[in-house]
């Protein structure tokens, strides 16, 4: 019998090793009990911090936060004993109960142990009646977040929005900081100092026990991070300017952008028409969202980055400037008005030299210019010579961040177009167009494509007298002086200081005695240059592009109306109360204001949302 | 010639070392399972679970004292008594008991709570080792071997209908010491083979199951007439095997139905999910499942080297149900990891072969079946026990013996074992009857 003795001791030797070997795999191999483990106990509690703040030059409050409150449900743990009495607790009908259950279901990343949202962005008001019942409710729990307040309603197009981060981002994102659920700046200033604005999320793990009662830190808060609040931003935009240029552009279609010159600083940015940045944001944001996309006028749309035109007579000043810098043009040159060429002048004396040219903005005086620039002489055929002249010219009209995209912190400027002489090689063969051909662009016409940015941006080059600093909307990180390098950097224009004075003279004329003469300010020297842009397809646009004080300027403004007829008419206006209201904070013409408040250049234009 | 009658020096003391060892680890893992981080309780604190193993631990030392007090013959003598005892217990049981959890198989004097059931198994393997020890006993007489499964029957009856269906699985046990005594080894392998197919009868459709037992009967029948075409192979020899392979078919075929059948019909529905969440833990992940599912997750959290002493959070969580009764393992597996769950367990085989060696070391026939009996039940609860929390056996509310929490369990197991260490320590003087 001693055999069986042996069979009986393999029986127990034999079930030990299977246990040894089962808890191996169990204990060793497979990783996927720890998470569980994990999941079971620890419940992350997510500290979402404070964005930051932002604040216009002058210490204005532009975005705060505001507490909203989002319920979360862990689906394992919830219980809804009586429907009637949770739908009422919570404020919401049966069907919408019924409606985000299947939606939490249907959750691409759903799981029953996970808090999924049940109720987002519930007000501080709501959540104050929910607060008093949520222990009634086993599985629902409260997430404090902040969305953003804005309390003056303005600068939509400069703050943009917050929202949060979709699927296609949170995939694509390099340092894996976001998670579902997240808020991010989606555009504007919200969206290019996100990294700045956002902090830092804080999260803490807690242990709970099977019914959902909290039993402490997990290991003593070893992976515990607190979160950190996001930097404040001070903006460049000057709140009262923006506001007031918002007024004035209230019934208009366009753009105002101001800049102060020895900076970049944008001093308003107005984008026409404008919403109220406050409809974006909240519970309402998708419905409001797709009101604003459906507007034919489309507010959405960053009429100053991304609305391209031709930009019309003030572009004469670039000819003006190019033009001397090439030795085809000086102060003395003068040329006839013989109305040769062009859209027909304003009534003015003739001939003139070139200041006159401008005060009066004579378009055959352009025309020679420009033929003068592109037909230089220099090579016997007249097309190989064009070719030579074009390419000269576009190098020093780029020089003024023409046709290229301005380095502005905020997302999708648009470039503009300066041709390049392929483009016309491609329409009318190569060395088969010369001035006469291209002749339109001589006055900002024909093919030529500018955005309003760079209109003011123009107008701080000439202020400036030959350079620009990238213009940008951030002045302060958390006090300290931006440091983004890119608008550091002094960008030069190719063409010589010298040949500044005589165009600045030219353009004061203009207020003083020229196209714009009725808007000129009593105390105050404005350079100007009005400008009427040609439309096809309906009333011109109007344009007037202007710097102050003519001696150390302080601002360059242009502003751009859409079918507003001539530029010295509706822009002009605009451009010179704004001047008045940002270096004298008054507005020293009543009735010109009262002028511009009266037109309105938008009402026949708004179709019926379909 | 009584020359030596100081059980001190007799007893085996790597025994008791064994037993002291998982009592001890027992009374630290209750603790550890019903710790509370929060308001850092005293192991000896008799509101918790841990506080009051020490009563338990504390008349269990009492109970070897009786035990060691009372002379050796005693419990030959009065076996039978202690058995018809028992029994007559568990049947007053049946009727007055209290119901726990289903089953009415608890018995309470006033605020004591005791589980007759286990006491049965000592009453019952006394019983078993006076009547096969007895002089004129012969195993291999038919009638010798019905009485013998009478003698096992009756208890697992009574138990059955407490509804106390884990306990009547552990008086299989008996099946080991019948086979050490001579019962045919067909016992045991048919008993793997049926325990084969119910599981098979759970992972596969019945149609499977049948055409692979065809299969098999035809590959060995073709096998055995291809073996007629040798010349020294016999045409009876090889009708005779053919007409068992049939017979061995139709029984399997046999089995397959009946647990189809026992699973449908006889078995209630708590122990038919219990058995069918052991093949698919995801039929009722909320339910009986979960139990398991959570015990695997508790023990393989704790990874090689565990979470470490009261570090653990799944069992004192309570994410583990009876966390310190039935799935004290787990705490176990938890805290001190593989290489803990390893050292216990072979701590544990260890300590069941010392008992083996024991009970051939005895020349009486009785201390002998007693000690394979004591063996093999401890064996059972061990592999059941630790079997279910790892998964590879269904959830039956058995306790894993010295370590789980409970009076009743390390009473019964005190008993059942120091009664053997007492036989032991006087295997000398038997041999002068």
């Amino acid at each position: 019998m001693t055999e069986r003795k042996g069979v009986i001791q393999i029986i127990f030797i034999v079930i030990g090793l299977i246990f040894i070997i089962r808890l191996f795999f169990i204990q060793a191999l497979d990783n996927r009990y720890k998470q569980e483990a994990q999941q079971n106990v620890l419940r992350k509690i997510v500290e979402y911090p404070y964005r930051g703040l932002i604040h216009d030059r002058k210490g204005k409050l532009m975005v705060y936060n505001v507490p909203v409150f989002d319920i979360l449900v862990i689906m394992r743990e919830a219980k809804i004993k009586d429907t009637l009495e949770f739908c009422s607790d919570f404020g919401i009908t049966k069907e919408e109960l019924t409606h985000i259950l299947t939606k939490i279901k249907q959750d691409k990343g759903f799981s029953r142990k996970k808090p999924m949202p049940f109720l987002k962005q519930v007000s501080v008001k709501d959540f104050a009646k929910i607060e008093d019942v949520l222990y009634r409710h086993p599985g629902f729990y409260a997430q404090a977040r902040t969305i953003r307040g804005y309390p003056h309603a303005t600068t939509a197009h400069v703050l943009g929005y917050i929202g949060e981060i979709n699927k296609k981002n949170l995939e694509k994102q390099k340092d894996k900081y976001y998670e579902q659920g997240d808020y991010i700046g989606i555009s504007g200033i919200e969206s290019s100092y996100e990294v700045q604005l956002r902090g830092r999320r804080g999260t803490k793990y807690v242990m709970r026990d099977v019914h959902g009662v909290e039993k402490g830190a997990y290991l003593n808060g070893a992976f515990d991070t607190v979160s950190i609040p996001g930097k404040n931003l001070t903006s460049t935009i000057d709140l009262n300017l923006q506001q007031y240029g918002e007024k004035l552009m209230e019934k208009m279609i366009g753009s105002v952008v101001a800049i102060e010159p020895s900076t970049g600083e944008i001093l308003a940015f107005v984008s026409s028409p404008y919403y109220d940045p406050n409809l974006l944001t909240g519970r309402e944001f998708s419905k409001n969202y797709q009101v604003l996309e459906n507007d034919t006028l489309k507010p959405l749309f960053n009429r100053p980055l991304m609305a391209m035109y031709p930009p019309g007579s003030i572009f004469k000043i670039a000819q003006a400037l190019v033009g001397q810098q090439l030795g085809v043009l000086s102060p003395s040159t003068s040329y006839p008005c013989n109305q040769s060429w062009g859209p027909k002048c304003h009534a003015h004396p003739s001939p003139n030299n070139l200041e006159g040219s401008i005060q009066w903005s004579c378009n055959p005086y352009y025309y020679m210019v420009f033929r003068n620039i592109i037909q230089q002489g220099k090579h016997p055929n007249k097309f190989i010579d064009s070719e030579t002249g074009y390419n000269q010219w576009r190098a020093l009209i780029m020089s003024f961040g023409f046709g290229k995209r301005l380095e502005v912190d905020l997302p999708n400027i648009k470039s503009g177009l300066i041709p390049r002489p392929e483009f016309y090689d491609k329409w009318y063969g190569k060395h088969s167009w010369k001035h006469s051909t291209i002749r339109s662009l001589d006055i900002g016409q024909g093919e030529l494509l500018i955005i309003p940015i760079q209109m003011a941006n123009m107008a701080a080059i000439i202020a400036n007298k030959g350079y620009y600093y990238t213009p940008h909307f951030i002045k302060e990180v958390d006090n300290k002086p931006n440091d983004n390098p890119q608008i550091k950097i002094k960008h030069k224009t190719g063409v010589d200081e010298k040949y500044f004075p005589i165009i600045i003279s030219g353009m004061g004329k203009v207020v003083q005695g020229g196209t714009a003469s009725w808007t000129k300010i009593q105390g105050i020297d404005i350079c100007g240059k009005t400008g009427t842009v040609q439309n096809p397809h309906g009333n011109d646009h109007s344009v007037f592009m202007a710097f102050a004080p003519k001696d150390n300027p302080k601002i360059a403004i242009c502003a751009f109306v859409e079918n507003a007829g001539f530029g010295a008419m509706t822009a002009a206006p605009i451009v010179t109360l704004m001047i008045d209201k940002y270096l004298r904070d008054t507005t020293s013409r009543k009735p010109m204001e009262e002028y511009v408040l009266r037109k309105d250049f938008i009402s026949k234009y708004r179709k019926p949302i379909p | 010639m009584r020359n030596d009658d100081k059980i001190s020096k007799n007893i085996d003391w790597i025994t008791v070392g064994f037993y002291a060892f998982f009592v001890i680890i027992g009374w630290l893992n209750i603790f550890a399972a019903v710790y509370n981080p929060e308001n850092s309780q005293n192991i000896f604190d008799f509101s918790i679970n841990s506080g009051k193993q020490i009563i338990w631990i504390g008349t269990s030392l009492l109970i070897i004292v009786l035990i060691s007090a009372i002379d050796y013959k005693f419990y030959s003598s009065f076996s039978y008594l202690i058995y018809g005892i028992i029994i007559f217990i568990c049947l007053v049981t049946i009727f007055l008991g209290t119901e726990v959890k289903g089953s009415k198989s608890w018995f309470e004097i006033g605020s004591l709570r005791v589980q007759p059931a286990e006491f049965a198994k000592f009453a019952t393997a006394l019983a078993l080792a006076t009547y096969l020890g007895g002089i004129n006993i012969k195993f291999e007489k038919l009638s010798t071997k019905l009485i013998a499964f009478a003698i096992l029957g009756l208890p697992c009856l009574l138990i059955l209908l407490q509804n106390e269906t884990g306990t009547v699985l552990v008086f299989s046990a008996f099946i080991l010491v019948l086979y050490r005594e001579g019962l045919s080894p067909w016992f045991l392998i048919i008993g793997v083979l049926a325990t084969a197919l119910f599981i098979f009868t759970l992972l596969f459709s019945q149609q499977t199951i049948f055409i692979g037992i065809a299969c098999l009967a035809f590959i060995i029948i073709a096998y055995l007439l291809l073996s007629l075409q040798k010349k020294t192979t016999r045409i009876k020899n090889v009708l005779y095997q053919v007409a068992i392979t049939l017979v061995s078919g139709a029984l399997c075929i046999g089995i397959v139905i009946s647990v189809n059948f026992v699973l449908n019909n006889v078995l209630q529905d708590h122990q038919k999910k219990r058995i069918q969440v052991l093949i698919d833990p995801e039929l009722d992940p909320k339910g009986k499942a979960y139990q398991v599912t959570q015990s695997k997750i508790a023990i393989g959290s704790g990874e090689i080297l565990g979470k470490g002493f009261l570090k653990g959070t799944q069992t004192k969580f309570d994410f583990v149900p009876d966390q310190s009764t039935d799935f004290i393992f787990c705490t176990i597996g938890e805290e001190h990891g593989w290489i803990g769950a390893t050292l216990l367990i072979i701590a544990y085989v260890l300590f069941l072969l010392r008992l083996i060696y024991l009970a051939e070391r005895q020349k009486e026939r009785f201390s002998r079946i007693y000690g394979y009996s004591v063996a093999s039940i401890i064996f059972v609860h061990f592999a059941i026990n630790i079997g279910m929390t790892i998964g590879i056996f269904p959830v039956i509310g058995i306790p894993l013996p010295f370590i789980s929490y409970g009076g009743s369990s390390l009473w019964s197991f005190t008993i059942l074992l120091f009664i053997f260490l007492k036989l032991d320590a006087h295997r000398r003087q038997i041999l002068s009857h």
